[in-house]
């Protein structure tokens, strides 16, 4: 199970290309495009670190926000203090240990009920935030003045996307990846091979909570001025658990498959139907739970070729099983 | 004061019981997770505030029009967008992933048709403001209209539940749809039902929160987040359990405006909330889960 | 891999022929209109303030406008052509949108959206593209500030400051004249607004020898607020100060009704000049004071009334509505003045001021505006600056509640 073998370098280093390729995209397209690849990176990163936890669990978590949040909150306050790289550092680290908190709290929960706990968490810290800023600085909104342009953030989102991406790729060639696919089928399964579930649930949900929280940090300086209401928007948790399972949570590339659609989608909706947008994403939502159950990654695996399975020796049927 | 504050805080209790009572048959019956309940409320509101308005009919009058016809959108819900979501679904999980992105899709869809006839604005009436005593505590009539409305459906649909055989039999499905069909229980019609009659219930919350808050079309998911603390909290399908949740989040609320800061009131009722759910996660009045 | 690839492309295809046809569906008549852009909360939280106090009025204004033939420019007559966004009351869906106005619908001039928050957001985007910005509804005490670091942004409402330091000097008025006692109960909103606001009034109350009994927040949204009214009634104030939002103006004005608390001075905040507070307690709105005010006699803001109830079927708020409508005046004469729909000539023109509107003469950004106003016989009339002209008299003390029927 080497990690460089032929069969992982290749992929990597297309990788590479493709990465290094859309970094020129600022030099080819306007502000316009800039700000939709932008969304595209930023939900990317944001779904892919939700799978990373919840494609193998199956728990659905609305927390995505609070991580975010926290992240963006973090820079609003240390923003001007230091360098952006070490606000990065210190965001990285506030979101690690709330993750850690939340992560021995509540994975004994399950179901509904974890879904439900992870969205009035994002509730509780909302209102957290809210009463300490009312109380304690007496100042609600904050200000992020930073001479961040456009283009860096994108540079950023998209540095940070390769690093999930390749986190994902050697995590799902260890030994860990290994454990998570049989946690994935069947947990009594995996504590009876003697895995540790809880420990490497929690160290997946820190993992997966790390790349939010950047994502946050990385987004805040776009808004320049922060409340707890624009920081912990419900919203896009829920956009971030639709995304994921419309693509495909249990594959590495799946959430991307529904990002990039969804968020193409949604702007053209908004930018074509600005007074019935709601209703014409409803629809869309309709279709897609109607016809497309398993999500865009089903229709792949319905549809792709047998042999290419060879290639991929690791690979269980995980991926078939509906999300 | 203690005594004021904890009056209001019952009605305010009451309150959310009564949004939640429809949601726990819901989803506790019908296994929908339906994210678009707070819309349906919502809608409810809005009937009310124009058959209050344009054609002076009280609402609570209006409860006999907008019960059946709620009853009867709820059912053709069920039946046209849920039922091909339950045959197809091969595991309680898999419905549950299906039922809130299907729901989550209605839930814009009555959203906009919303926003396409009200607009955004804030809406409000005048009805039953005026102020009743109770044991020295004056407390707004439509409150406490609200209040008995959520004691008379909760112990009333306990006592349903728990005495009567339509009772024993949604029950049976609430806890195992294979087997209530082995017993001869209609598990689609009986599903059917309690979607529609919770669908009503929420009607019922709607129009008698619509005296006495201001509403908008956006408010909807306000609704739907308190109704699942509470649903949760009190045992998913549990109407008494809906009641007492509601009522202890509405006193601890009240309590906390009063001793401690008004500013927490909203934290402490999540704070609560998380509470129950890491001693107890099936609900204070939950079967333990498997 | 090759199959998600090539659907990949494909959706990117699809989506970006969409939104170039929709750019291209618009560019093609460019020249003989002067295209208005405006990205606001249709739906979401923000979703029923921007629908009370922005909304109507640039679809007012733009109807009026091309109803009349359109812009005067030089000699011509230019029609307006809208185009609008839903920003969802997200401060990134405002950025997109407004990126989107700028460089895919390529507008001549961009309307506020609605909000401190998205305001804020929007307005280091807009500086950089050259575009003013006229921030309709945005209450910071950074305000100052903020228009010296964008140079062509104006912020209509000013700082929260000035509200309340306005308010606590026409209070001092009263407590000298012997009609107040010192004591003053306030709750806010937590939220940007409502702290501010709290802040200053905090500090403007106290160094005019007032005591704040009570001085507490309560969270954004909610409207239960039973218990801190109930409290407060056992306090003795004679003032009471909400610095709150509508559904919280609502329910503290219907709660402070059923406990029958009627101080001397009753202060709610956002949404008490709205037509709906009115609709709502009828002549029990009669001495309520708050943040705003009109000039109800002057033939100019009557006529604006009537010709809001004609458009949008109800009143205008007596506050931020009003100041947008001044605005606006004030971006159809600019452009006018210049004689040319270029942005550059525009915006020096409307750097310059001196516009006629319904606030009198007037530069976007100027505070000439009622910050204290008051029910009185069903209309919110200005009461301070009592040095403006046409400020009334207060209705002294707060008449009693007559109660819901």
């Amino acid at each position: 199970m080497s990690i460089l073998t032929a069969d992982t370098l290749k992929p990597i280093a297309i990788g590479a290309v493709i990465f290094a390729a859309l970094a020129f995209l600022p030099s080819l397209v306007d502000n316009y495009y800039m700000s939709l690849a932008i969304s595209v990176a930023s939900f990317a990163v944001l779904a892919t670190a939700w799978s990373m936890f919840s494609g193998p669990t199956r728990y659905i978590s609305l927390a995505t926000v609070v991580f975010f949040g926290i992240g963006a909150y973090t820079v609003a306050v240390l923003g001007e203090l230091m360098p952006f790289a070490l606000v990065l550092v210190c965001a990285g680290l506030v979101g690690t240990v709330i993750a850690l908190l939340v992560g021995f709290s509540t994975l004994r929960l399950a179901g509904v009920y974890f879904v439900i706990f992870t969205f009035g968490l994002t509730e509780l810290v909302r209102q957290v935030v809210s009463w300490h800023e009312v109380n304690v600085t007496r100042e609600m909104g904050r200000y992020v003045f930073l001479d961040i342009t456009q283009n860096d953030i994108y540079w950023q989102l998209l540095a940070l996307f390769a690093v999930l991406l390749l986190t994902g790729f050697i995590l799902g060639r260890s030994r860990l990846g290994f454990a998570l696919r049989i946690i994935g089928e069947d947990e009594t399964v995996a504590k009876h091979c003697g895995i540790d579930v809880t420990r490497i649930k929690i160290a997946l949900f820190v993992l997966s909570a790390l790349f939010m929280t950047l994502t946050g940090a990385i987004m805040a300086p776009r808004w320049t001025y922060i409340d707890p209401v624009i920081a912990f928007n419900p919203m896009l948790s829920f956009q971030v658990v639709i995304m994921a399972l419309l693509g495909g949570p249990r594959r590495l590339l799946g959430p991307l498959l529904g990002v990039i659609p969804l968020t193409l989608l949604f702007e053209v909706l908004t930018a074509n139907f600005p007074n019935h947008f709601s209703i014409l994403l409803g629809c869309v939502f309709m279709v897609i739970v109607y016809l497309l159950p398993n999500g865009v990654i089903g229709l792949y695996e319905k549809y792709r070729p047998p042999k290419k399975r060879s290639h991929t020796p690791n690979s269980t049927k995980s991926g078939e099983t509906p999300a | 004061m203690f005594s004021y504050a904890v009056f209001s805080g019952i009605t305010l209790g009451g309150m959310y019981a009564l949004v939640a009572m429809g949601l726990t048959l819901q989803y506790g019956v019908s296994r929908i997770m339906n994210l678009a309940y707070g819309e349906l409320v919502i809608v409810a509101s809005f009937v009310a505030y124009i058959l209050m308005t344009t054609l002076g009919i009280n609402p609570i009058v209006g409860l006999l029009i907008i019960i059946p016809a709620s009853f009867a959108l709820n059912w053709i819900i069920y039946r046209i967008l849920l039922t091909p979501l339950v045959a197809r679904a091969k595991n309680r999980g898999m419905l549950e992933v299906d039922s809130i992105l299907a729901t989550f899709g209605l839930l814009f869809i009555v959203q906009g048709i919303l926003l396409v006839w009200f607009g955004g604005n804030y809406y409000s009436y005048d009805f039953m403001n005026n102020a009743v005593d109770v044991f020295g505590a004056a407390i707004a009539a439509n409150r406490l209209v609200a209040l008995g409305f959520a004691v008379v459906i909760g112990l009333g649909f306990y006592l349903v539940l728990t005495r009567t055989r339509i009772g024993t039999a949604l029950r049976a499905v609430a806890v195992d749809p294979t087997s209530a069909r082995l017993v001869a229980i209609d598990v689609n019609f009986a599903s059917c039902f309690a979607f529609a009659l919770g669908g009503a219930m929420a009607a019922v919350g709607g129009v008698l929160v619509s005296m006495f808050l201001t509403f908008s079309t956006s408010m909807g998911v306000v609704f739907t987040m308190k109704a699942l603390i509470v649903v949760i909290m009190g045992g998913v399908g549990n109407m008494l359990g809906a009641l007492v949740a509601g009522l202890i989040l509405g006193v601890a609320e009240s309590l906390v405006a009063t001793y401690v800061d008004p500013g927490l009131t909203i934290a402490i009722t999540y704070v609560i909330f998380l509470l129950v759910l890491l001693i107890k996660p099936s609900g204070l009045f939950g079967r333990s889960s498997s | 891999m090759q199959i998600s690839k090539r659907l990949r492309i494909a959706t990117l295809t699809a989506a970006t022929t969409a939104l170039m046809s929709t750019a291209t569906l618009f560019g093609a008549n460019a020249q003989e209109t002067y295209r208005i852009g405006y990205a606001i909360s249709k739906t979401g939280p923000g979703a029923p303030g921007a629908a009370t106090s922005t909304t109507p009025n640039y679809e007012m204004w733009v109807k009026e406008i091309n109803d009349a033939g359109g812009l005067k420019v030089g000699d011509k007559q230019i029609p307006i052509e809208v185009v609008e966004y839903d920003d969802r009351s997200s401060s990134e869906e405002a950025v997109r949108a407004i990126e989107r106005l700028i460089n895919q619908d390529k507008v001549d001039f961009i309307l506020s959206p609605w909000g401190t928050g998205i305001n804020l957001a929007v307005a280091p985007i807009l500086d950089r593209a050259g575009y003013a910005h006229i921030a309709g509804t945005a209450v910071t005490d950074k305000a100052p500030q903020l228009a010296k670091r964008w140079t062509n942004s104006y912020w209509l409402l000013g700082t929260g400051e000035q509200y309340a330091v306005e308010l606590a000097e026409f209070l001092k008025g009263l407590k000298d004249d012997g009609k107040i006692n010192d004591k003053v109960a306030m709750i806010a909103v937590a939220d940007g607004f409502g702290i501010e606001l709290s802040k200053a009034g905090r500090e403007a109350l106290e160094d005019r020898d007032f005591e704040l009994v009570y001085d507490k927040t309560y969270p954004l949204g909610s409207q239960d607020l039973a218990t801190i009214v109930n409290e407060i009634k056992s306090l003795g104030v004679d003032t009471f100060v909400a610095f709150s939002y509508p559904p919280g103006t609502l329910g503290l004005t219907e709660q402070s009704r059923i406990l029958k608390f009627n101080p001397k001075v009753f202060y709610a905040g956002v949404g008490t000049a709205f037509p709906l507070y009115k609709n709502r307690f009828g002549d029990d709105a009669q001495g309520v004071i708050s943040l705003g005010g009109a000039s109800e006699n002057d033939p100019k803001i009557a006529d604006y009334i009537e010709r809001h109830v004609a458009f949008a079927g109800r009143e205008p708020d007596r506050w931020a509505s009003i100041v947008n409508w001044a605005s606006l005046q004030s971006l159809q004469q600019a452009i006018e003045r210049a004689g040319s729909t270029e942005r550059e000539a525009v915006n020096a023109e409307l750097a310059k001021g001196g516009f006629d509107t319904i606030l009198g003469t007037y530069k976007p950004g100027d505070q000439n505006f009622w910050q204290v106003g008051q029910w009185q016989d069903g209309k919110f009339v200005g009461i301070a600056p009592t040095s403006m002209e046409g400020a009334q008299d207060l209705v002294f003390p707060k008449p009693d509640w007559n109660g819901a029927q």
